[in-house]
């Protein structure tokens, strides 16, 4: 009998000692979905812009199109708390994203005002979309240097 | 009997000590080798770009002006916590007052002007290998820019890392100002080894350290921890890497990589140095990854 909080207390402590994993928290793996997602667009234009790629109006605005979108997606149940790569394996989301949440929310809505200036121009021609891509590039570089870690 | 053991070991360890006190000295450039040498400043705009001098010593807030080098920013190690002091032109808490000469022992052998060992968080293991005339031409750079007033914090370091003394007999192990890829290179591949392994210091995040924090040459590039312990800094070399040429001068020029991920943590602020720089310095740094492979 009196072994059996012993045991309770070694498996509590060592479900508290293994942090949880990125694949069993559904909200990381959703986020991870959307900037795969992101990139998968961005791909495109950035290609474009280095020249691994013709520039082609059509596709690029398509994918512009798509940037658009898909950083109008409301965010609200992607951030939860304890989410931070300090709490959870296999998210590099630092902890300072919601020590500083204000900093992070002015970031993304930069980044959607870039993606928004993107699609404007991304139809224009290449060097209209290449300063886009360009600028939107300086927002995505912005958050990662602030709230991204290294990867492991 | 124990008379004389204990005199002889007193010698012996007197002798020692004054070996460790020999060894541990500081090294200076030879007052010599100076002569003649002036600095440009326009030239060292470029070398103070390659180095990345700004990278560290900028104030740690984001949004600042990268030219005003107040130092502050924190380097957390398996030794301690070194933080970046200030290097901006005031002449009572940074380099204002700095000769020439007290600025390249500074850079190239570690030693301050009050003749102390600095600590090899400051990449004077990579400028070792560095030109004199390019160390020139950036004092005379970096005496145009701006003044802060902002003092320098010490660093937060355990024993015996505290002791400053002790530096010196890591330098006369490790300091060494020979090339660690050598071969038959080319003259692109030479100039980026120049660029990579003695101004922008890739080696000094890319590769492993030994446990007293000298880089481990067989694993040059290989990837290493992150000092901060926060996930690692991806190996460059080596089997798993398959970047291009035009991959890495891309992604110095632009920060996104072959994948169309954008550049992040440190390496941002060396993307943002490097995309000033000429495109030829890039592509001459993607040939000098691609040969250390």
């Amino acid at each position: 009998m009196t072994f059996r909080p012993i045991l309770a207390a070694c498996a509590l402590s060592m479900g508290l000692a293994l942090p949880a994993t990125a694949d069993e928290d559904p909200a990381i793996a959703a986020r991870q979905g959307q900037f795969k997602l992101y990139s998968h667009n961005f791909a495109v234009l950035g290609g474009m812009a280095q020249g691994r790629m013709d520039y082609d109006a059509g596709a690029a605005q398509v994918a512009a199109d798509n940037l658009y979108h898909l950083t109008r997606l409301d965010q609200g149940r992607l951030w939860p708390e304890g989410t931070d790569s300090d709490a959870v394996d296999g998210t590099r989301a630092n902890i300072s994203i919601w020590e500083d949440l204000d900093d992070f929310v002015e970031k993304f809505g930069a980044l959607q005002m870039a993606a928004e200036s993107l699609q404007d121009v991304a139809g224009d021609g290449l060097d209209e979309m290449r300063a886009g891509v360009g600028a939107m590039g300086q927002t995505c570089q912005a958050c990662h240097e602030a709230h991204r870690d290294e990867a492991s | 009997m124990w008379r004389r053991l204990a005199i002889s070991l007193g010698i012996v360890l007197l002798v020692m000590g004054a070996g460790l006190w020999w060894l541990s000295a500081p090294d200076p450039l030879e007052a010599d080798s100076l002569a003649g040498i002036e600095g440009d400043s326009d030239a060292g705009r470029d070398i103070f770009l390659a180095a990345g001098c700004g990278s560290c010593h900028m104030a740690p807030d984001s949004d600042v002006d990268p030219l005003l080098l107040t130092g502050g920013r924190e380097f957390p190690s398996d030794f301690g916590t070194f933080v970046a002091p200030n290097i901006s032109t005031d002449p009572d808490h940074g380099i204002g007052d700095w000769s020439q000469a007290e600025f390249i022992n500074a850079t190239m052998r570690g030693i301050s002007p009050d003749g102390r060992h600095y600590y090899p968080a400051f990449p004077y293991t990579s400028y070792v290998r560095a030109e004199l005339q390019d160390m020139a031409d950036l004092y005379a750079y970096m005496m145009t820019l701006p003044a802060d007033a902002t003092p320098s914090r010490a660093h937060d370091l355990g024993f015996p890392f505290n002791i400053r003394r002790g530096v010196g007999l890591w330098k006369a192990l490790f300091l060494r100002d020979e090339w660690v890829i050598t071969g038959d290179l080319s003259e692109e591949e030479e100039r980026g080894r120049y660029l990579a392994e003695a101004l922008s210091h890739c080696a000094e995040c890319h590769t492993p350290r030994n446990a007293l924090g000298a880089l481990d040459h067989d694993q040059w590039l290989r990837g290493a921890p992150n000092p901060s312990g926060r996930g690692r800094i991806p190996a460059i070399a080596g089997e798993g890497f398959d970047w291009t040429a035009f991959d890495i001068s891309a992604y110095l020029d632009t920060g996104f990589t072959p994948d169309f991920d954008v550049v992040g943590g440190t390496m941002a602020a060396v993307v943002n140095n490097l995309h000033q720089l000429p495109t030829s310095e890039r592509d001459a740094i993607a040939a000098y990854i691609l040969r250390a492979r």
